[in-house]
């Protein structure tokens, strides 16, 4: 190999920096994924060591982030043609598809293996499912296969907040069953609140989107009617062990809120939507990202005061 | 063209292995702290060679 061709072989091969590493573990992604694994083990019954806390949430931390650098390599032929995601980092020539791979399966196996021995085997092997989850039945089958992609494929997300439980308590019950089902039907009509007016770029790769497949109107419904069925499953969680009067108050208050915007996203329609550069859908999309932050800061306040040991003991625990 | 001493590619590449060492000893210090404290928090770990165990001793009964 001669030093000319050695040069140009550098040129051509990128050469990334930590940042563009940093990029492939989505790392907005991941702080929604610490604050919601936090949670379900802090709320948790059985109290766990400050520094086993931090190791096994760290651990769901680098197991979101490897479902993520998995996802961004299989997808990476539709990045490349959609704006929100043409600057990521393997679209922007920055990483290449065999390296992304080789870092999601690499701390794949070094999350999951380091979770079973810092917290214990069910909840390495929740972590596990989840990034098979995402990675395989929604990014490499459903996302590209059914309208319904995102409704299964919240489930990936949903996950975290029961491994942070399962890593306290080895298992599983209600009150992380609730938690997995809040983000679970929270996620469509937070996701089809952007996708509803950023649907030309999933058309144009073939994705198809609910809003892209049925169309307009029948995503609306859609917000609606999980906007509805989400609010039982936030307010049921008040009444368990891990919740309240504060989280009840602030479960209302933002539901109330959710539902009055999912309802008027329903009564506007296509044209009324393009004449005001779709404000009530932007609004209601960045309130429901508060929504879920709302909630889960108040189940940490709520085990916060019951460490404290103010807790009252009047409220109702019926489930 | 030859690639220098101080070429951008190097400074990249020095970058980056500085953060992957301090990942290295990041990792190397979580590992030592959670041993410490599932050593300290009394996980069954008592010594099975040359060491009296009362633990192993046959249950007898209470006598008045």
């Amino acid at each position: 190999m001669t030093d000319t061709s050695w040069t140009s072989d550098v040129a051509q091969t990128p050469e990334p920096g930590v940042r563009d590493y940093y990029e492939l573990l989505k790392p907005r992604v991941m702080s929604l994924v610490i604050l919601t694994a936090a949670v379900g083990l802090f709320v948790a019954p059985v109290p766990v060591h400050p520094i086993i806390a931090f190791a096994t949430i760290l651990c769901i931390a680098v197991g979101a982030g490897a479902s993520g650098a998995l996802n961004m390599w299989w997808d990476a032929d539709i990045d490349a043609e959609m704006g929100r995601t043409k600057n990521r980092p393997i679209p922007a020539g920055k990483v290449t598809g065999q390296d992304a791979l080789a870092l999601g399966l690499s701390l794949s196996v070094l999350s999951v293996a380091m979770l079973a021995v810092f917290g214990n085997l069910f909840s390495a092997g929740l972590l596990a499912f989840t990034i098979f989850f995402y990675a395989v039945i929604y990014s490499m089958w459903l996302k590209r296969a059914t309208p319904q992609n995102i409704v299964i494929g919240g489930a990936a997300g949903a996950f975290p907040p029961m491994i942070g439980w399962a890593v306290a308590t080895g298992g599983v019950s209600i009150e992380s069953v609730l938690m997995f089902a809040l983000i679970f039907m929270w996620t469509p009509p937070h996701f089809w609140a952007l996708a509803i007016f950023r649907n030309e770029d999933y058309e144009r790769v073939g994705v198809p989107m609910l809003p892209v497949v049925k169309g307009d109107r029948v995503t609306r419904n859609n917000i609606l009617v999980y906007t509805v069925l989400l609010a039982p499953v936030a307010l049921a969680l008040a009444f368990t062990q891990i919740g309240g009067p504060i989280y009840f108050a602030v479960a209302v208050l933002f539901n109330a809120r959710f539902l009055w915007g999912a309802w008027a996203i329903w009564r506007r329609d296509e044209a009324t939507s393009t004449a005001d550069k779709h404000k009530t859908e932007l609004r209601v999309f960045l309130q429901s990202i508060g929504y879920l932050f709302a909630h889960f800061l108040a189940l940490a306040l709520e085990g916060a005061l019951r460490m404290a040991g103010w807790q009252m003991d009047a409220w109702p625990i019926w489930f | 063209m030859a690639l220098g001493q101080n070429h951008e590619i190097h400074e990249r590449r020095k970058g980056r292995n500085y953060v992957v060492l301090g990942l290295l000893i990041a990792f190397a210090v979580l590992i030592f702290a959670v041993t410490m404290v599932k050593m300290g928090n009394g996980h069954m770990m008592e010594g099975f060679d040359h060491t009296f165990r009362a633990s192993a001793l046959p249950v007898t009964e209470a006598t008045e």
